[in-house]
């Protein structure tokens, strides 16, 4: 039984014939089946190495090395705020600290309602417009706390108005 | 869209302001796809001739030059050959590529048909770090389009030249910037760098000849194939031909991603570009080229002018074209902590002096920070710093021992002023450590 | 001239001269230049992590890794100099950081090369004041413990698991200081259990749960002894304290096996501890088997023996193929002269009289070592599954896959694991039919084959399985191949005997080049056993018995009892009832006499009992299933039990026998080597443990009656005939799969 809609089993079996052999289609096949799972989860993860004919271990060895995969839930928005250098000189800390403070929660926690995590992340590429955060694949750039804080207010009420309309 | 600065050399950056130039129609309309129709009319060694007329160097942060990279791949090979775009941008100080894959992904396309022509080979990957993925969703597209119209694919437009071409997805992890590690990533493996020899030109990706170039440096080839190499290599200093994009972040009032000439005075892209120091402050440091690079103090940095062989001169590397300006109210031990611990998350952890080296120093460093510093440390930091140096299975060693050598160097007395008990500016607050427990 | 294929060079101001190609760590120790490191291997990938190996060579800016820097003409190095140490100590110092300092309770303590390197090149203080990094331990298997903060991750046991074994159990997990070695099912390990990463782990992060926290490697005595397990001969050094085997292990890596040790070798050694093992005779009284003394039992049994002599009843004997050579010798000796009977056998599972007597006339060119196996270009397997049963023939096929690109062929009738080093691979019906098709007779069936399409080049895959390719190809195909090859290598197992054998051996002789032989049998000296004379038509050195004299084998042994047709039998060392089980009243007129570790299926049902001691508690020599002659040593003891030579001496003396006088292995070896025919070995050499080949090719073979069957035991990775079921750590390792299944 595939963990994974049909869908995303149709794309994982164009993205295998991409190249010169199939295996080269995991790092992808793991990021979408993440996003489509929240997570990977065990049955992904088994599911991911029979289609590539690998070992669970080496899909596992792969899982742990690249960091924005992840083998347990977040928040339904995951809330990743860069502190490196060029956010640091324009308030990441700060942004950070406040996402702390608003969300309840600490570094790769998730807030008891599932709606927010929290991440302190590396240089996420938007250094000449720092400090930003990138919410799943979002970018917020050149942010101040009040702004950062409407954007949180939107996710929340997004999240609140998709819970009532379902 | 970017509107261009009247200071600014529009090369790869041309199609900036061009609304629709991540279209096709859009590309077309602005002279797309006429390099590589000019280029496939032409024998595969004059293409690379050009390129190395051209003077361009790698824009990923090793300034490589690009034609020698290309003159190496083998003519005849019994594996398949490759060419690879480097698209995992992650040097701290550094957002260029992002506009490039946004504004104009059909450039980086065609510098990559121009390559394949150039070398002999036939299927490429665009590999876009894991965090940009609007910018996969528009390579994609772009890609579709290219492919519908017979841009990508077999018998390209007629010519007999096949070319396919994928676009491919990181997931976090700045060692894939590396161009082995990439290669190991795109296998679907741990990206773990690889021992070279074999460089990549003769055994590279699946084991095949493979160049693998940063997306600057391909978006650079139609313009360079249109005009010329010499017309691109007079932008700058003698070896350091053509412009580039600086990405100016930190304490100016307006941050920016700008193209110039290399040997542009970095003075007037922090005064007349950045807007000057923001809140009038005083220069302390400048980050040159990437988090990687030595930091110079302010008053070398003020009479800097960038290109490769200027900021070697004093000590750095132009590097990935990130200028970080840092000015005199930042504690230069919290600088040093945040960019060990970028390292120590960053680190693949192989070889054990990156492994235990930026650990020991991200530790060092947050409790030497935190107030709980000794007077043994600061030599010892160095040392230990010395000990990664050029000691380590690739270049990430390097990267996290020469910026901390430099602040140590530089701003030494900002140590011995934490061990005096001086407040400091950022506060008792340490994040770091957060990131590290991946 | 300087011969164009060595290269020169100069490491301290030393000039070397080395093979083009060699690795500049290697060119150091052929020259006695120490060049420390861990992660570097000989034979596994290179890694370049652990960077203690770096040196100056002039004209390169940076310190090289002399573990991937292949030598070149003119080279200068520097291994020596003060760069190069302060590189070493801190490389050290760096691995010290978050390695615990618990070597008092560490189980490598005393033979850890971290702590070796430490003495030799570290810092005599530390200056790391940061706090350790710690992870408590983990249990993988019942014979796999991992202590995470003792990992220095030089990635041995990554390789030795998957390059070496083809198992991929491990892997590492995580990146930069968070990166670990982890087991293939998350928080546990389902693999082969073969050991051999905590052999080749050079710390105590990997630890043995048979041996750990038991003693301290110097209290032990460390004896090379010869594994009693299968018939490929590995050399296992046994951990002996106050007489007590603790431990094997191979970390001395000076047998035949090289780096090499299976489950069985390493961890089945402790059924000299069983609590079942027989430490005084037994005899039967009152229908129960009852202790009693040496002296009772030996004269209970010649007495009878002599009864039974006078009144021409029929004995039988049946011998072993775990007891040394020279017990087994003079068991045939005891056998033929001392009872005075024909019938004499033991559990046959190679045809080695078939393949000498196709062989007739050809020397020692014609066989093939196990370590042949390492270097070949072509093999032929047929039958049998060598992982299980062979696992140093299987190591050996699959070193000749990865370091020679050896083509594999492997005919089999089922589907074994070395298929996916197999070059071809015919899986028949019959071997039998299959093997007559080979030498050009009969049809070829129509065999499906598969074959990886071509050895890898540099990257070991992960998973080679992955990339298998199905060839359309028949048998006529496989042996078209097979006849382009030249110097193949034909090892085939007890699936096929007599002409099929002969067969084979016709079809290789048809080959290019120098084509050798190995056939594999079951236990540690079923090679010896056939060499010996353990048949009922063959004298030692496969010398025929007399027109006429032939007796019963073992199954018409076995199948004469209900007829009451044997009124002895003396059972050394073996368990034929386990197979062929026997009614109680079977026996009632059949004196049996068993001689042996353990209460066997077949010791319960006997009149006497005499225990024995094991092959690790006494001394002699055994052959390997390739004709390799090793000297066994006598590491651990059990009170009460007495080697087979020695009973054998003692129950000669109770039979009248004066002249044969106390057992001394040593005398009976000079007999054997004066007496038997391919035994006349070098003593040096065969104490230095070099194991020489025997050479028992003597003309032809002619046999008494038909071939002898083959019974085979096709045991699997964790069982080993009646032995394994009484070591306690190979069955814990079954019931820890059976639970997770």
């Amino acid at each position: 039984m595939s963990p994974f809609s049909p869908q995303l089993e149709a794309r994982f079996r164009e993205l295998m014939q991409r190249y010169p052999a199939r295996r080269s289609a995991l790092v992808p096949m793991l990021l979408y089946a993440q996003d489509e799972l929240g997570w990977l989860t065990p049955a992904a993860v088994q599911r991911i190495a029979e289609l590539l004919a690998e070992t669970e271990l080496a899909v596992r060895e792969v899982i742990g090395y690249y960091s924005m995969l992840r083998t347990e839930p977040t928040g339904k928005y995951h809330v990743q705020v860069c502190t490196n250098i060029s956010c640091l000189l324009r308030g990441g800390d700060e942004l950070y600290a406040h996402c702390e403070r608003r969300l309840g929660v600490g570094h790769k926690q998730t807030a008891a309602d599932g709606v927010f995590s929290l991440e302190e992340v590396e240089c996420i590429g938007a250094c000449s417009w720092a400090p930003a955060v990138q919410v799943n694949y979002d970018f917020h750039q050149e942010l101040t706390v009040e702004q950062l804080d409407k954007i949180l207010d939107a996710y929340a009420a997004r999240a609140r108005g998709e819970r009532t309309d379902s | 869209m970017t509107t261009p600065h009247p200071l600014e050399t529009r090369v790869v950056s041309r199609r900036f302001d061009q609304p629709d130039a991540h279209t096709l129609a859009g590309y077309l309309a602005s002279d797309g796809f006429r390099a590589l129709e000019k280029a496939l009319a032409m024998a595969p060694d004059k293409v690379i001739e050009e390129v190395k007329a051209s003077g361009l160097r790698g824009r990923g942060g090793a300034g490589f030059p690009t034609g020698l990279k290309w003159s190496f791949v083998p003519k005849q090979s019994p594996r398949e050959k490759y060419v690879l775009c480097n698209a995992d941008e992650s040097e701290p100080g550094t957002c260029k590529d992002r506009l490039i894959l946004e504004y104009d992904p059909f450039a980086i396309i065609e510098g990559m048909l121009i390559c394949g022509h150039a070398i002999g080979a036939h299927r490429g990957y665009i590999y876009i770090r894991g965090e940009y993925r609007y910018l996969l969703d528009r390579m994609e597209q772009a890609l579709a389009e290219a492919r519908a119209a017979g841009y990508v694919g077999k018998n390209i437009r007629g010519s007999g030249f096949d070319f396919e071409l994928h676009a491919h997805t990181g997931a976090g992890a700045y060692e894939c910037g590396e161009e082995s590690a990439l290669m190991e990533s795109l296998e679907g493996k741990r990206g773990i760098p690889r021992l070279k020899p074999p460089f990549p030109a003769v055994s590279g990706f699946m084991g095949g000849p493979t160049v693998i170039n940063n997306v600057e440096t391909l978006a650079s080839i139609p313009p360079i194939l249109l005009n010329g190499g010499a017309w691109f290599a007079a932008f700058g200093p003698p070896k350091n031909g053509g412009t580039r994009l600086f990405c100016l972040s930190g304490h100016v009032e307006r941050q920016g991603v700008w193209e110039l000439p290399l040997g542009f005075p970095l003075r007037k892209l922090i005064e007349d570009l950045g807007g000057g120091m923001r809140n009038g402050a005083k220069l302390k440091a400048v980050v040159p080229g990437g988090s990687s690079t030595p930091l110079l103090p302010g008053n070398v940095a003020w009479d800097l002018n960038l290109d490769f062989d200027s900021v070697a001169k004093v000590g750095s590397f132009l590097g990935s074209g990130g200028v970080v300006v840092v000015d005199e109210n930042t504690c230069m031990v919290r600088f040093a902590l945040r960019i060990m611990q970028f390292y120590r998350h960053e680190s693949c952890g192989w070889c054990v002096p990156c492994r235990e080296g930026t650990q020991w120093l991200q530790t060092s460093l947050t409790r030497f920070h935190n107030g709980g510093g000794r007077a043994a440390d600061v030599d010892l930091m160095k040392e230990v710093s010395e000990n990664i140096l050029g000691r380590t299975f690739c270049a990430l060693g390097d990267a996290a021992a020469m910026p901390t050598l430099s602040i140590l160097q530089h701003w030494r007395q900002e140590f011995l002023d934490h061990l005096a008990g001086k407040p400091c500016p950022f506060g008792a607050r340490t994040t770091a450590g957060a990131v590290g427990a991946h | 001239m300087a011969d164009p294929a060595l290269v020169h060079l100069t490491v301290n101001g030393q000039p070397l001269q080395v093979p083009a190609g060699t690795l500049l760590i290697e060119a150091c120790k052929q020259h006695g230049i120490e060049v420390p490191s861990f992660c570097y291997y000989p034979n596994l990938s290179l890694q370049a992590a652990c960077r203690m190996c770096l040196v100056e060579i002039e004209k390169m800016p940076k310190l090289q890794t002399a573990c991937t820097v292949v030598v070149s003409e003119g080279m200068v190095v520097n291994s020596d100099s003060e760069t190069v140490h302060r590189a070493r100590k801190s490389a050290i110092e760096f691995i010290l950081t978050n390695h615990p300092l618990d070597c008092p309770v560490c189980d490598a303590g005393g033979e850890c090369e971290l702590q070796d390197m430490t003495f030799k090149y570290g810092a005599e203080q530390g200056r790391f004041v940061e706090p350790k990094r710690h992870r408590e331990e983990q249990q993988w298997s019942p014979v796999v413990y991992f202590d995470r903060p003792r990992c220095i991750l030089c990635y041995r046991c990554v390789r030795a698991c998957g390059e070496g074994m083809d198992v991929w159990a491990l892997g590492v997990a995580n990146r930069g200081i968070n990166a670990t070695i982890i087991p293939s099912h998350q928080d546990h390990l389902e693999c082969e259990e073969c050991g051999n990463c905590i052999d080749i782990c050079p710390v105590g992060a990997l630890t043995s749960g048979a041996y750990r926290y038991q003693t301290r490697p110097w209290e032990m005595q460390h004896v090379g002894a010869i594994c009693t397990f299968c018939g490929d001969g590995c050399k296992t050094t046994l951990g002996v304290r106050n007489g007590e085997i603790l431990r094997g292990d191979n970390r001395d890596k000076s047998g035949i096996n090289g780096d090499f040790l299976c489950i069985k070798g390493r961890y089945g050694l402790d059924f000299t501890r069983h609590p079942e093992r027989l430490k005084q005779p037994l005899a039967r009284r009152d229908g129960e088997l009852q202790p009693v003394s040496w002296g009772y039992a030996l004269e209970t049994a010649a007495k009878r023996w002599r009864e039974i002599q006078k009144a021409q009843g029929a004995i039988g004997v049946i011998g072993s193929t775990r007891i040394l050579n020279e017990e087994a010798y003079t068991l045939q000796k005891f056998a033929r002269q001392v009872l005075g009977t024909p019938h004499l056998d033991h559990h046959r599972t190679a045809d080695f009289p078939a393949l000498f007597d196709a062989l007739a006339g050809r020397g020692a060119e014609s066989l093939a070592r196990l370590d042949d196996l390492k270097t070949a270009p072509a093999v032929l397997l047929v039958g049998g599954d060598p992982t299980p049963q062979h696992p140093l023939t299987a190591w050996n096929l699959r070193w000749g896959y990865r370091q020679h690109k050896t083509r594999l062929y492997v005919l089999n009738s089922g589907d074994i694991k070395l298929r996916r080093q197999a070059y071809r691979y015919a899986q028949v019906a019959s071997l039998a039919a299959a093997v007559r098709y080979l030498n050009g007779e009969g049809e070829a069936q129509s065999a499906p084959l598969t074959g990886v399409a071509e050895p890898s080049e540099k990257r070991w895959p992960q998973t080679p399985a992955a990339e298998v390719a199905r060839l359309d190809e028949g048998l006529q195909d496989f042996r078209a191949r097979l006849r382009q090859e030249q110097d193949v290598i034909i090892v085939f197992s007890g699936d096929i005997a007599g002409d099929s054998v002969r067969d084979l051996v016709a079809f290789g002789n048809s080959l290019s080049g120098q084509t050798r032989y190995l056939a594999l049998a079951d236990n540690a000296n079923a090679r010896g056993a056939a060499d010996m004379g353990l048949y009922p038509d063959l004298l030692p050195g496969y010398v025929p018995v007399a027109a006429g004299q032939a007796g019963l084998n073992l199954e018409q042994m076995l199948a004469a009892l209900p007829r009451q047709g044997l009124a002895s039998l003396y059972v050394v060392g073996a368990n034929p009832f386990r197979s062929h089980p026997v009614a109680a009243g079977d026996l009632k007129q059949t004196f049996l006499v068993v001689q042996d570790l353990f209460l066997t299926e077949t010791a319960r049902q006997a009149d006497l009992v005499f225990p024995a001691l094991c092959a690790y508690e006494k001394a002699g020599t055994v052959t390997n299933t390739g004709g390799q002659v090793q000297p066994q040593r006598r590491g651990g003891g059990c009170e009460g039990a007495k080697s087979d030579l020695e009973i054998l001496h003692r129950l000669a003396a109770a039979m009248g026998e004066a002249a044969w006088g106390a057992a001394d292995p040593d005398r009976t070896l000079q007999e054997i080597r004066a007496q038997v025919k391919g035994y006349d070995l070098p003593l040096a050499k065969l104490l230095a443990g070099e194991a020489p080949l025997a050479l028992p090719l003597n003309g032809r073979v002619p046999r008494a009656a038909a071939d002898l069957p083959l019974r085979p035991h096709h045991d699997t990775l964790f069982t080993a005939g009646t032995l394994g079921r009484y070591s306690a750590t190979l069955n814990s390792v079954m019931e820890g799969r059976a639970d997770k299944r």
